[in-house]
């Protein structure tokens, strides 16, 4: 009984541990390969593939953590961290707001197509299609589309980015959901229509619990792709006070202040890890009544 | 021009947590970083005067306005789109908000900055925004491409973009590009390097080497490109804003020598405001566009005189660049712009239009592309509101001329503080 408790223990030390050291590891590669790659960049088989090395394309990670304490520009007062963390913070809701919505979005979806046949077969085309459009091409369209649908209404600079990030988000969780809900068996559902229940307490009964599996690692996608959705969708439309418009910004001054622009990465950086915890929370949740996984 | 280099690095851990979009997220944006973010569209420029003071006509012909038939505006809402994010490049503008030139115009003047992917005259032309700024051959482009805009004011006369290189290489005139590694930022920005090019008789297929530039200037200063694309009131100061890692000490102007497309005889215009066309046949639209240009003149004639101020009144709206590199741009600006055309400041000069059109339908890039198939309609332009608001400018006591401008010397610091 002590030694389960002693492995509990230690898997949950180890696991604990993971998450610094997977940070050591990620500047200990970097630092690796500034070392030991060629200063100048190098081509692998006649292509430009290997970045270059110097300080200025590939500052130390010490002189990016250092950088964080001093001000966004000399003469300022805030230090970098607290502007970065703020637009990170800023972008941070978007994003929620793009998950939620697109999870949303992907769940209707997959339970209208489950309903009816004919919507699966009409949707699924476009669904794929929609994912082919270049979000620099749609980014552009929708911040115009928005600002003329707005007209006189107040701040909805951030709309067309939340709208990228549900655009991304929504897509495998609906292809995802959908395939869940119609794993159940045929058994089951006889089952259920012996019990005369409805079709929907059938859709909240069976179909949902049995999509549960199919739904995390789609929940885990709709996080990433809302994060990517919104950074991009910040520098592609220069939307302010989001952290993809300090990429954008820093990566400018990158000639005599190469770390500052890894600052603003950073915050992207973080941004993605605050929203994958938080699917990783939500699919505890999903998952707390399901039998455990057979080994 | 994004460069989106995801990389690999299989990490073998453990934890599903760990392994989702964190650390690979996380390598990848450092990767991309690495490479360099290479960012889309008009990189803002700086270039010093070339030809100061050369004297232009104003453009004959072009869209007739009926300008007595306008309405003057009474707190008419107006949206201006910025052709890059809040810098002194558009320092004007900014001004006649914060010094209430517009309001007292009849105007409640809104500025919207742009991003990587924003094209002003789209935006325009979609009717979302009012006004916009732009270049002159983007904009041609987009509206040969069918965005009827109307140039209505030419801010900017000279243009501002050089080739920059260190002295060893013995670039001093465009001439000297033959055999060399020319960094160019493409999308648009490479005419005027095919231009001086195609002028001095060099094929830019076999002549010499181009390099697609990011937006840093850090292929020059690592030496893989031998003179890089840049304007003189952004790139330029980066260049002299950073450490020599040989002598410890910035970059000066002594390092460097620069080739001025304006003095190169090919310079193409840049920053003009741009109104749509269709409307400005609506009496009160075409009110709006003089009350526009006639506020956006004095906020930059304000500039002229004020620099340091506008400086501040540009930070205050967000500008993210250091104080030093701030009133560079500023005092680089005030050069492109002062002294005016003759006519006043935002006049459109034959000569320029001219030279500017030629150039977008004559010069071919590598793809044997122009940016223009043909010369663009008369429509594309239009002196008569430029002239209305010039008229009513210099009734209200403001010096549209600038001729006695002279521009101030800035002194850069490290990292443009």
């Amino acid at each position: 009984m002590t030694e389960a408790v002693t492995v509990k223990r230690s898997v949950r030390l180890r696991r604990a541990l993971m998450y610094p050291l997977s940070f050591v590891l990620v500047a200990c590669a970097w630092e690796l390969y500034k070392w030991l790659g060629p200063p100048a960049g190098g081509k692998v088989l006649g292509m430009r593939l290997l970045a270059r090395t110097n300080d200025r394309a590939m500052p130390h990670t010490w002189k990016m953590i250092e950088r964080l304490a001093h001000p966004e520009v000399r003469g300022r007062s805030d230090a970098i961290w607290l502007v970065v963390s703020r637009a990170t913070w800023y972008s941070f809701r978007v994003a929620l707001a793009a998950f939620v919505i697109g999870v949303l979005l992907g769940l209707v979806l997959a339970v209208v197509m489950v309903r009816f046949k004919t919507a699966e077969r009409a949707l699924m085309p476009y669904l794929a299609i929609s994912q082919t459009v270049p979000i620099i091409v749609l980014a552009p369209l929708l911040a115009t589309l928005i600002i003329n649908i707005n007209k006189g209404l107040v701040d909805t600079k951030w709309l067309p980015v939340m709208v990228l990030g549900v655009f991304l988000a929504f897509f495998p969780v609906a292809v995802s959901a959908l395939k869940g809900l119609q794993s159940t068996n045929a058994a089951s559902l006889e089952l259920m229509d012996s019990y005369a229940a409805g079709w929907w307490k059938t859709l909240f009964k069976l179909r949902f619990p049995a999509a549960v599996p199919y739904l995390t690692p789609a929940l885990r996608l709709a996080g990433a792709s809302a994060v990517v959705g919104v950074v991009v969708g910040e520098i592609s439309t220069g939307l302010r006070t989001g952290v993809g418009r300090l990429v954008l910004s820093y990566g400018q001054d990158a000639t005599s202040d190469p770390p500052k622009l890894y600052t603003a990465v950073f915050g992207a950086a973080a941004l993605g890890l605050v929203m994958s915890a938080l699917v990783v929370a939500l699919d505890k949740l999903l998952r707390r009544n399901l039998p455990p996984e057979p080994v | 021009m994004n460069h989106t280099t995801t990389i690999k690095g299989e990490q073998h851990m453990r934890t599903r947590a760990v392994k989702t979009l964190s650390v690979a997220g996380l390598s990848g944006l450092l990767a991309v970083a690495a490479f360099g973010t290479a960012s889309a569209t008009t990189p803002p420029t700086t270039p010093a005067a070339g030809t100061m003071g050369a004297m232009g006509t104003p453009a004959a012909g072009g869209l007739k306005v009926d300008v007595s038939k306008c309405t003057a505006p009474s707190g008419a809402k107006v949206k201006l789109q910025l052709q890059w994010k809040a810098q002194s490049q558009f320092a004007g503008y900014y001004a006649a908000v914060d010094q209430g030139f517009y309001k007292d115009a009849g105007l409640d003047v809104q500025i919207i900055e742009a991003g990587a992917d924003t094209k002003p005259q789209q935006v325009l032309a979609s009717g979302a925004v009012d006004f916009a700024i732009s270049w002159v051959p983007k904009a041609l482009a987009e509206r040969e491409a069918g965005a009827k805009v109307t140039d209505i004011a030419q801010i900017f006369r000279r243009s501002g973009t050089l080739q920059v290189s260190f002295k060893d290489k013995n670039i001093t005139s465009s001439k000297d590009f033959k055999g060399k590694k020319i960094g160019n930022w493409g999308f648009g920005n490479e005419y005027e390097i095919f231009a001086a090019l195609s002028k001095d008789g060099l094929d830019p297929a076999k002549d010499v080497q181009l390099i697609g530039q990011q937006f840093d200037m850090n292929g020059l200063l690592s030496g893989e490109i031998d003179a890089a694309e840049a304007m003189t009131y952004n790139e330029y100061a980066q260049v002299l804003e950073a450490k020599n890692p040989a002598t410890g000490k910035l970059y000066t102007p002594d390092e460097l020598n620069v080739v001025s497309y304006e003095s190169e005889g090919v310079g193409m215009l840049q920053d003009a405001i741009w109104a749509d066309q269709a409307k400005l046949s609506d009496p009160a639209y075409c009110g709006e566009a003089i009350a526009f240009v006639k506020a956006s003149i004095q906020g930059w004639a304000f500039c002229r005189d004020n620099p340091e101020k506008c400086r501040d009144i540009v930070s205050a709206a967000g500008s993210t660049w250091g104080k030093g590199h701030e009133l560079w741009m500023m005092n680089e600006i005030n050069k492109l712009i002062w002294p005016a055309a003759t006519g006043g400041v935002g006049t459109i000069e034959q000569e320029a239009w001219d030279r500017t059109v030629a150039t977008a339908t004559g010069t071919k890039n590598l793809d044997g592309k122009t940016v223009l198939t043909k010369a663009p309609d008369a429509e594309s332009y239009t002196n008569d509101i430029v002239t209305e608001a010039l008229k009513q400018a210099k009734a209200a006591g403001v010096d549209v001329d600038g001729a006695g401008f002279t521009p101030a010397t800035v002194e850069l610091q490290e990292g443009g503080a």
